[in-house]
């Protein structure tokens, strides 16, 4: 496709963005090279992979990767196919080996990813094989950070950190203790479902589409959260009930919903299931307080990580790959976190709590993904593609002075999917990393 | 914990051998015939959308169990093929109030994902006695293990099909036959299916 159709399909200043980006399948086949090529992936959680040996099969864009320690500890990603034909070498879900014996001629690899075993190597290969070059694919970047694991296939992309800019402190609200420390998460499980939908409507629906929230009117009138079975309605915690929320979009195509609590930061009892909880998370809150001082009062919700991440910061708190599987199929990833040293008694409720709300299986979650499904089905026909989807809501309703950076807005926007869609479409067309970055127009042109 | 996860491990065993510790009596096979019977019944009122009558029918303690099933080394199956019951993620782990809200959400008539309601078909076959307690004679509680095939229809186009095995353990009370514990085997790894919004 030529280069500045991609801005034609997403017109920010409008406010549409073409169906075409979420059903056809010369832009998904462009998608997968552009952008699944380049940018930062998250592929798992330390806590997956404790011991030397330990593997975890992952993915990234459409193709599968092995998540491993080494001998040594240290972590690796390669791509999990055999350098000789192909092979999966690695069919197992997570184990510990000191090998993988490709199934097919044999050929080994240790777990830093070296070509060791090669059949009949003096006699077929005249023991001349170069083992170095034929090691299994490693990804060009690997970043541990706070226990999850991120990767890009681009040697040229920006360290981590500055791939995830001002995003980082509401992403830390996700992998930091309860009561601030900083991070100490594990990975108490791992849902991993397929769904006929084009991967941009979960991205999007984390970046921060509070907007929804009707669709989940069944589970907020019977009630599943926290406090449900003494008689409150709704299906999360009230913590941010007197907070100001806010939604951020950032320059690197990130887009996040949080909050700030007012001046006093008080807790709001919201585990009235349990009295051992409620302390518990009282307890976890007030530490928080005296630890992170002022900066206690950001409280996550949700948010997407460009272009695939995703996160719970509060409840069901984890991670979320949105693996793409074709122009209208999804493979969803979701990765649950409690704070490793958390009580046992807490540890259980959040799993219980996490299952009836989240995933396949989730009360409130099925309904995104019926929304999804056919929001994707009814955006497929001819007829259809020729009317771009509506992003108008709240435009130009942001400041971009706020502490918190990015573009923040004080009221329900599509401010923070347009920014996503307006990256996608630098990635799409080929962008450097000044672009990618989110350096403005103005010095863009004038690099050009 | 540990007396359920011994206790899953023989009913695991038993049905590894295919083989029924149980003598093939008139008694049994009468027996068998109720169980099949109450399954029959009961797929009646989850396919009949009696979901509240079918709530009836589970005991007030029930432990309702849909682990994952991971793809793992031979020979590491017992140990970790599926998540563990209490223990973690997994499909369902959960108790009659979160069953009955589960209900609940179906019949506000807003839940999107089961709104037009699903068609659905349960069938149950490959029933087996596995234990009685105490004995054949005035059986109080029994484990009973079966296959299930649920098809589902959803809107025009959406089907899925669910096949698997179910571990049982049924009460007899006098106010009927009780599911007290369900463990569904769904015989799938990545589930290939959007949503569970059915019951198994
Ligand atoms: S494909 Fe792996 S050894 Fe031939
Ligand atoms: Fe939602």
């Amino acid at each position: 496709m030529p280069q500045n159709e991609f801005d034609k399909l997403v017109d920010i200043d409008k406010g549409f963005v073409s169906r075409e980006i979420f059903v056809d399948s010369d832009v998904y086949k462009e998608e997968l090279s552009k952008v699944f090529t380049r940018a930062w992936l998250m592929v798992g959680h330390e806590s997956l992979i404790p011991n030397p040996g330990d593997f975890f099969t992952s993915r990234m864009g459409e193709e599968s990767v092995i998540l491993c320690r080494d001998k040594k500890g240290e972590i690796h990603v390669f791509l999990n196919s055999c350098r000789h034909r192909g092979m999966k070498v690695c069919r197992y879900e997570s184990g510990n080996t000191s090998l993988f014996t490709c199934p097919y001629h044999s050929w080994t690899y240790t777990t830093d990813g070296k070509l060791q075993g090669v059949p009949l190597y003096k006699t077929l290969y005249d023991g001349v094989l170069d083992r170095e070059a034929n090691s299994l694919v490693s990804v060009a970047k690997l970043h541990n950070y706070k226990g999850s694991i991120w990767a890009t296939w681009d040697k040229d992309a920006p360290d981590f950190l500055t791939y995830l800019g001002d995003a980082k402190i509401h992403l830390d609200q996700a992998l930091d203790c309860r009561d601030g420390r900083e991070g100490g998460s594990e990975v108490i499980g791992v849902h991993k479902w397929v769904f006929p939908a084009n991967w941009k409507f979960a991205a999007e629906n984390f970046l921060g589409d509070t907007y929804h929230n009707p669709s989940h009117r069944s589970v907020d009138l019977i009630g599943i959260g926290p406090s449900a079975a003494a008689g409150k309605k709704g299906r999360r915690d009230d913590e941010l009930e007197k907070a100001q929320h806010v939604w951020i979009s950032f320059p690197q195509g990130h887009g996040v919903h949080s909050a700030l609590q007012p001046e006093a930061n008080e807790y709001i009892e919201s585990f009235m299931d349990n009295p051992i909880l409620e302390e518990y998370f009282r307890h976890c809150f007030e530490e928080r307080k005296k630890r992170l001082g002022e900066n206690a009062k950001l409280l996550p919700f949700v948010g997407t990580i460009f272009p695939n991440t995703s996160y719970h910061g509060r409840q069901p708190r984890g991670l979320c790959a949105w693996h793409p599987h074709s122009p209208t199929s999804t493979e969803g990833w979701r990765f649950f976190l409690v704070d490793k040293d958390a009580p046992t008694e807490a540890k259980d409720y959040l799993r219980r709590y996490y299952m009836r709300y989240s995933g396949p299986a989730g009360m409130t979650e099925q309904d995104d993904m019926e929304n999804w499904l056919y929001a994707t089905a009814a955006s497929t026909g001819t007829i259809a593609r020729r009317y771009p989807f509506n992003y108008q809501q709240s435009m130009g309703a942001y400041t971009t002075d706020h502490q918190l950076g990015g573009q923040v807005s004080l009221q329900i926007t599509e401010q923070i999917a347009r920014g996503f869609y307006n990256r996608w479409a630098s990635y799409m067309r080929n962008a450097g990393w000044d672009e990618l970055l989110g350096a403005s127009a103005q010095n863009r042109q004038a690099a050009e | 914990m540990n007396a359920m996860v011994q206790e899953k491990d023989k009913v695991a065993t038993a049905t590894a051998t295919g083989n029924s510790a149980i003598q093939r009596t008139p008694e049994y096979y009468r027996l068998k015939a109720d169980a099949e019977d109450f399954y029959y019944r009961e797929s009646d009122l989850l396919d009949e959308r009696r979901f509240r009558e079918w709530l009836d029918i589970l005991a007030d303690d029930i432990v309702y169990f849909m682990p994952i099933r991971r793809n793992v080394k031979f020979g590491q199956h017992a140990a970790r093929e599926n998540t563990k019951q209490g223990e973690g993620m997994s499909w369902f782990d959960e108790d009659k109030w979160t069953l009955s809200k589960r209900v609940d959400q179906i019949l506000t008539g807003v839940h999107y994902a089961e709104e037009p309601l699903s068609r659905i078909t349960h069938m149950v076959s490959n029933v087996q006695i596995k234990a009685v307690r105490p004995d054949l004679d005035k059986p109080s509680e029994l484990e009973v293990t079966s296959r299930f095939l649920l098809y589902q229809n959803r809107v025009e186009y959406e089907t899925y099909t669910f096949v698997g095995r179910r571990n049982d353990t049924i009460r007899i009370t006098e106010s009927g036959w009780k599911v007290a514990r369900r463990e569904i085997l769904l015989e799938q790894n990545i589930l290939l299916a959007k949503n569970l919004t059915m019951f198994f």
